[in-house]
């Protein structure tokens, strides 16, 4: 770590520049990127700390929507009762990954770009429709979370780019979203396979609109469009959760590993899918 | 590259120190304040032996660069007792015997200071739950729960009658 500097700008301008070097990274939370530099499997010479940026911690609500900045804590998301109400699969998700210590750190932003196939935030933020406000060079874009990560520790971000924040869109009623991972134990692990689904039902609970993504079944996460459209018009009735497992299952591209064979994820993906549907479906419900 | 210059409120505290861009908190903590309750177990994220309390938030003291704490208020195990008066967790840590070799006990305590600070009567599956960062190796975690639920209690005893 000898050529390591460390830098905390204090605006979003001075990021992008600190940014734009061969080989600076991003610092979030750090629960990815300290590891990985102490492994010595990530070698920056410059550490560009986000947290000091004005509105990159924080929740705000924003033309009936929420806006969450990318480096905003696990622990403050379950601390919301608004956001904890209105997208509860996000906040379950996020607040999956690791302990509390972790949660005391680890942020949206970092679970996105440290781009593992298996964060669990990403496919409850990717399920919700939410958007990444990216800053950079050229100025500020947005972009949809499923657009950013292109392959394990890749994202389409260039030199200078950050994510800023994520803008959930205005929720109706009737409206909610859940996240399932499976983990062969009750906490602390890895998910061998997740789903989240978020849907909008209308006033005979039949959904009218539903988007379903998956973790760990393929290089990044998946938003299966034709998993979300089996449930359009059901009140995921069995032929039609049958038909979403169906797309489920065709959409898994995982590997075998030691977390779990290629056939088994593709499996329990589906069920998770299924199950994370019904809750989903019964949480739209009681949101009048 | 030159060093870094930090000011934190450690323990009530201000300090300041000069650090490497690398390190983190812990090795700050350990070498440069010289407050070695806290222990390096992993060095990345996973035991939970050098917890600390970080503007509120538990934390793994491994996981933060050191530069990261400027203006920022840490708690840490030497600053638990009120001089030589152990606090209630401490006290019920003896009492319940939920400690042996002891490295893992600085970061269970912070971790039940950081709990109890939140949720002053956590159930029995709370206490484990927000515990589960923290690994024990050789005492077993039923002495170190029923510890921190013997503390939390006496602690609302104490606030009653305060």
């Amino acid at each position: 770590m000898a050529q390591l500097s460390y830098l905390s700008p204090s605006s979003v301008d001075d990021a992008v520049k600190a940014l734009s070097g061969p080989s600076a990274r991003a610092l979030s939370g750090g629960t990815d990127l300290l590891v990985q530099v102490r492994s010595g499997r990530a070698k920056p010479d410059q550490i560009v700390d986000l947290k000091r940026i004005p509105g990159l911690i924080g929740i705000r609500s924003e033309n009936g929507g929420f806006v969450i900045g990318s480096a905003t804590c696990g622990a403050m998301l379950s601390e919301h009762a608004t956001l904890s109400k209105i997208w509860p699969g996000i906040v379950e998700a996020a607040n999956l990954i690791g302990s509390t210590q972790v949660q005391g750190r680890a942020s949206l932003g970092g679970n996105l770009c440290n781009a593992s196939p298996a964060a669990d935030s990403v496919p409850a933020l990717i399920a919700a429709r939410a958007i990444c406000v990216i800053a950079g060079p050229a100025g500020t874009r947005e972009a949809a979370v499923e657009t950013i990560v292109t392959g394990p520790g890749k994202t389409s971000l260039a030199a200078g780019e950050f994510i800023i924040a994520f803008k959930l869109p205005p929720r109706g009623p009737r409206s909610s979203d859940a996240y399932l991972r499976m983990i062969p134990r009750t906490e602390m692990d890895i998910a061998v396979a997740g789903a989240a689904v978020s849907l909008a039902l209308d006033t005979d609970g039949v959904c009218t609109s539903a988007f379903v993504a998956l973790s760990a079944v393929a290089p990044t996460a998946l938003l299966v469009a034709e998993a979300g459209q089996a449930l359009i018009g059901s009140r995921l009735e069995a032929a039609a959760l049958t038909r979403m497992e169906e797309a489920v299952r065709g959409a898994c591209q995982p590997i075998s590993d030691k977390r779990g064979t290629a056939d088994y994820r593709t499996k329990i993906a589906a069920v998770l899918a299924h199950r994370a549907a019904v809750i989903a479906w019964n949480r739209a419900k009681e949101q009048a | 590259m030159s060093k870094q210059r930090t000011a934190a409120i450690v323990n009530g505290d201000p300090v300041e120190f000069l650090s490497d861009p690398g390190q983190t908190l812990l090795d700050v903590l350990r070498d440069e304040l010289h407050l070695t309750g806290s222990k390096e177990g992993c060095g990345s994220g996973d035991c939970g032996a050098c917890s600390v309390i970080m503007d509120g938030r538990l934390v793994c003291s491994c996981l933060v660069l050191a530069a990261e704490v400027e203006g920022c208020r840490v708690e840490t195990i030497e600053g638990l007792s009120t001089g030589s008066t152990l606090h209630p967790l401490q006290q019920k840590f003896l009492d319940h015997a939920a400690l042996q070799c002891g490295f893992c006990t600085p970061g269970i305590l912070m971790a039940s200071k950081a709990l109890l600070d939140a949720n002053p009567d956590p159930t029995e599956s709370e206490a484990r739950y927000w515990l589960a960062g923290n690994l024990c190796r050789c005492t077993g975690y039923d002495k170190i729960i029923k510890a921190v639920l013997d503390a939390a209690a006496e602690l609302r005893q104490d606030r009653k009658s305060a």
